[in-house]
């Protein structure tokens, strides 16, 4: 099976901090890849830096067989669209559903847009009502929704979730997560998610990256990772770090910095 | 632990008057404290915050306080006076906020915080003063105090930040530490060693800890006894220890919608919320 995504010696920095390292990573049609790690480790960056929201970076990036070039042009946004994490900061406050929803529709000059704002909508299990309503009457979860909504109205082939279910509480994360596998299966989409919960991405992905510093410092299936089958140490503490408060194992902590 | 109760809390309500009618974001929680750690639980709009903020007095002005009963030792905290909080808050029972980035001064340097704080509850001199915050630093597990002691609160990490928040809260010697969220905004390694810092201090000092939190299998990890609270109700009171044989349909619904890390893609249990969980 080709890749949908194929990044090979992916580089990058904030001025003089040098905050991607050599990031190798290859997705087939229809996968779903995982990052972790923990704050600053880079991972945010990754899918910032394919979406074009990081200018200095070096490496090669393929997306459906297509190299990208520094700049990005519509037809990359017609294949790839990005989640953020936080669903309060990134809907518009003036804007209602139904304007947020049409506004990449007209962008990309695709028409139709009363249909496909009712079709997505729907994708993501919100009915009408939903549609002429500001977002601030919506909660943390039906703003996650709409912003899923709005990523799914281009008909994209890979979505990049940034840590889509962090800022949502656990009844509404499983909800969400539920919707994210059942659009994929449904879509064919192919995903990159990043998070800092180790249980998320083993429920959510076929294979996951632990990063630290800039750097992938292990791979693993969701198998490996479900079994702890981890080799580097900063893994293994994470993945320890995960079972919750235990003095002895909080003791045997090391600093990675 | 001994059994001996320090805050007795009796049908606590709490409700606030906004412009679309009263908000009840408490109705009817009670709870006996002694010197161990309470966890308390609940998702967002659960009144888990709410029940902090009223022992310490800090419920907002539209906000109606009723209770049935809340003593700490022979203080009755429902009729207490302005001048008679501040004797109590920040002394007696203290609290630790979920950010540091926000509960710091950002103008100022840690050590001049933290001596600020110092001198508010102790009659010293500078030099001592100094001493005595450099000395809290070291007590909440700082490597290098004097480093940290003369950064500001950008120059430090959100771990090092809430170090310094508890290292705060504990110059008075508090009785009760009310701690609201205190290691959400942290990486997960950086949290727990957070809360082995807090888990020490309350042991050494024999300190009570009202952990309030989100996140109930952490909380269940590190509490004595768990308070799983929704909608203003107190819905369970569990031991930590006890938490799988939870029998609130709520509770259960909490920990199946977790991910597992089993590796399985299987659809996640999704909660089905029921009116009469609203219900006392």
């Amino acid at each position: 099976m080709t890749a949908m995504i194929e990044i090979t010696k992916l580089n990058a920095w904030f001025d003089d901090n040098h905050v991607l390292k050599d990031i190798d990573i290859s997705i087939p049609s229809n996968g779903s890849f995982g990052l972790v790690g923990e704050s600053g480790s880079g991972k945010s960056t990754v899918l910032r830096t394919i979406t074009g929201l990081v200018d200095d970076w070096e490496g090669n990036i393929l997306v459906n067989n297509k190299e990208l070039t520094k700049k990005r042009d519509k037809t990359f946004y017609r294949l790839a669209q990005m989640v953020f994490q936080d669903p309060f900061g990134s809907l518009h406050p003036r804007h209602t559903i139904d304007r947020i929803l049409t506004e990449p529709v007209n962008i990309h000059k695709l028409g139709n847009s009363d249909a496909r704002v009712v079709e997505a909508l729907k994708q993501v299990g919100l009915d009408n009502s939903f549609r002429f309503r500001y977002p601030h009457q919506l909660s943390g979860g039906q703003r996650q929704r709409v912003a899923i909504a709005r990523a799914l109205i281009l008909e994209p082939k890979i979505l990049l979730l940034d840590e889509p279910t962090s800022a949502l509480d656990v009844s509404i994360q499983a909800e969400v997560l539920n919707l994210l596998t059942r659009l994929r299966n449904d879509l064919g989409l192919t995903y990159i998610m990043v998070s800092h919960d180790l249980a998320v991405v083993a429920h959510m992905c076929d294979d996951i990256a632990i990063m630290n510093h800039g750097r992938i410092v292990e791979r693993a299936t969701a198998g490996q990772l479900a079994d702890g089958k981890l080799e580097n140490p900063y893994s293994q503490q994470l993945f320890k770090a995960a079972g919750g408060y235990d003095r002895a194992v909080i003791d045997s902590f090391v600093d990675w910095d | 632990m001994t059994n001996e109760t320090l805050l007795s809390v009796k049908n606590l309500a709490i409700t606030f008057s906004t412009s679309k009618g009263p908000v009840h974001a408490v109705r009817g929680v009670s709870f006996d404290l002694g010197r161990e750690r309470l966890g308390i639980v609940g998702e967002s709009g659960s009144g888990k915050s709410q029940t902090g903020r009223a022992i310490l007095g800090l419920t907002a002005a539209n906000g109606k306080i009723t209770a049935d009963q809340m003593q700490f030792h022979d203080l009755d905290l429902r009729n207490l006076s302005k001048r008679d909080w501040r004797k109590v808050r920040g002394a007696r029972i203290s609290m630790i906020m979920q950010d540091p980035k926000y509960s710091l001064n950002p103008v100022m340097t840690i050590g001049d915080q933290i001596i600020e704080a110092y001198r508010e509850h102790h009659k010293v001199n500078a030099t001592e003063a100094k001493r005595g915050a450099l000395d809290m630093l070291a007590a909440v597990k700082i490597r290098d105090p004097e480093r940290v002691f003369n950064s500001y609160p950008h120059e430090v990490s959100g771990g090092m930040g809430q170090r310094v928040m508890i290292a705060m809260m504990l110059i008075p010697d508090p009785e009760i530490l009310i701690a609201d969220e205190p290691t959400s905004a942290l990486d997960v390694t950086v949290q727990l060693q957070v809360m082995a810092i807090l888990d020490d201090l309350v042991r050494e000092r024999g300190m009570a800890l009202v952990f309030i939190s989100h996140d109930l299998h952490l909380v269940s990890s590190f509490c004595d006894r768990v308070l799983v609270m929704y909608q203003g109700h107190v819905v369970e009171e569990i031991r930590a220890s006890e938490l799988d044989q939870a029998k609130h349909p709520y509770t259960q619904g909490l920990l199946n919608c977790l991910p597992k890390m089993d590796g399985n893609h299987a659809e996640l249990p999704v909660l089905t919320r029921e009116a009469s969980w609203a219900e006392a």
